[in-house]
């Protein structure tokens, strides 16, 4: 239906973590989709704070590409801690 | 093309196999798509629909207690829908699509849905019974290949269990009640056992469709497996109500470690499939009109966003 576009929906469960995704809906406007997401997504006290974003202004990276966007990282083993030999004897480190 | 294809698929299989999950920009076969869009898509109708038959108690609950649980228990519901039609949609379908196809009979839903409730017990039955065998496919399915599906599982898991609790405390309290109310218990029981036992599908031998399913990790297990699970956990609480469960072949079988029981009606099954219920014309009667109904609501809403957007730019502007 035209002017009811699918929102996406992050809910922060409790002070200190993130926003998660928990799912979609569809709404006319931002204050219906915040009012939505309240009703189906927090009926028993899942989060104190909800993000709601049209689905439009997501910009997500293509698994089939995965390979390519992703390789930068494939070597460089330095970035990890067990990259680096330290003496058993060493605390704290 | 085809050479392509079959790799893909071969790809696509080793993922499945070594249980990774699928996620929806994920390359799949055509018709592990096609499967998922019909089976969400009619999880998602079945909730819908599924709160007609209860809906139907919400003003002649007996108490308060019960009022609210059956509000929030039907409310629940139309929640339930909601998450399965948004998993759904990430595959490539419209809202709109879907409730065409509900709309207008092309798309199915649970035909357990399509009997009436009788009685205030029935909400009893329909909440341990319906919601029972519903729980026993749906914690199945939180481990399903496809990401957004087992993701709607998880979420509607944690919410179904208050249904079947309310469900048998409202039996426990008429099986412990006056005779009257015994009985319409044992009713209700009589009347809503098999249909339950349906819930699970035909018998694997009549599933053309399971051995697809199990290989894509659809299905985790198979109908006949899901329905023997449910008869051992319901019988032990059929007895602690004291009521009889309305098979006279039900029976331990200490050998097979199992409940045997007896054979299932697939005439009248296949006939409610079909559209012979008790009630699947009302019940699609009951969607259109509310759907229609409904219309001038979808209109405000949209008119109201529109309107508020041109205040915006004016104000801006």
């Amino acid at each position: 239906m035209k002017g009811n576009p699918i929102w996406e929906v992050f809910i922060r469960s409790k002070n200190g973590l993130e926003h998660r995704h928990v799912g979609s809906l569809h709404a006319a406007d931002a204050t219906m989709a915040m009012e939505n997401a309240r009703d189906v997504y927090t009926r028993r006290e899942e989060g104190i704070s909800i993000w709601v974003v049209e689905s439009k202004f997501i910009t997500a990276s293509n698994p089939s590409e995965n390979g390519e966007l992703f390789e930068p990282a494939k070597d460089k083993a330095y970035r990890h801690p067990t990259f680096y030999n330290l003496p058993n004897e060493l605390k704290h480190i | 093309m085809e050479k392509d294809n079959s790799i893909k698929a071969a790809a696509f299989q080793a993922r499945i196999d070594a249980g990774e999950k699928i996620e929806p920009k994920d390359w799949m076969p055509e018709k592990y798509r096609k499967t998922h869009i019909r089976q969400i898509s009619q999880h998602a109708h079945s909730e819908i629909v599924g709160m007609l038959p209860e809906g139907n108690w919400i003003t002649r609950t007996p108490t308060l207690r019960r009022k609210v649980g059956l509000l929030a228990k039907v409310q629940d519901e139309a929640g339930h829908g909601l998450y399965l039609y948004s998993a759904a949609e990430t595959l490539g379908i419209s809202r709109d699509e879907l409730f065409h196809q509900l709309h207008t009979g092309k798309a199915k839903y649970s035909s357990i849905f399509n009997y009436p409730t009788m009685s205030w017990a029935d909400i009893g039955a329909v909440g341990w019974l319906v919601d029972g065998a519903a729980i026993i496919n749906q914690v199945m399915l939180t481990r399903t290949s496809f990401g957004p599906y087992a993701r709607a599982m998880v979420r509607i898991c944690k919410e179904e269990s208050f249904h079947q609790r309310q469900g048998y405390e409202i039996m426990l309290t008429l099986c412990q009640g006056s005779a009257e109310q015994k009985a319409m218990a044992q009713d209700a029981l009589n009347r809503w056992w098999w249909p339950s036992l349906m819930m699970f599908g035909p018998r694997d031998e009549e599933s053309p469709n399971t051995e697809q399913s199990v290989k894509w990790k659809i299905k985790r297990k198979t109908n006949d497996e899901l329905r023997q699970q449910f008869v051992d956990i319901t019988v032990p609480q059929a007895e602690v109500l004291g009521i009889t469960i309305p098979d006279p072949d039900l029976k331990w079988n200490e050998e097979r470690q199992h409940y045997d029981f007896g054979p299932i009606d697939w005439e009248e099954f296949w006939q409610v499939v079909k559209g012979n219920g008790p009630c699947n014309k009302e019940r699609l009667k009951a969607r259109n009109a509310a759907w229609n109904n409904g219309a001038w609501v979808r209109a405000a809403a949209q008119a109201h966003a529109e309107k508020k957007t041109k205040e915006l730019s004016v104000k801006v502007g």
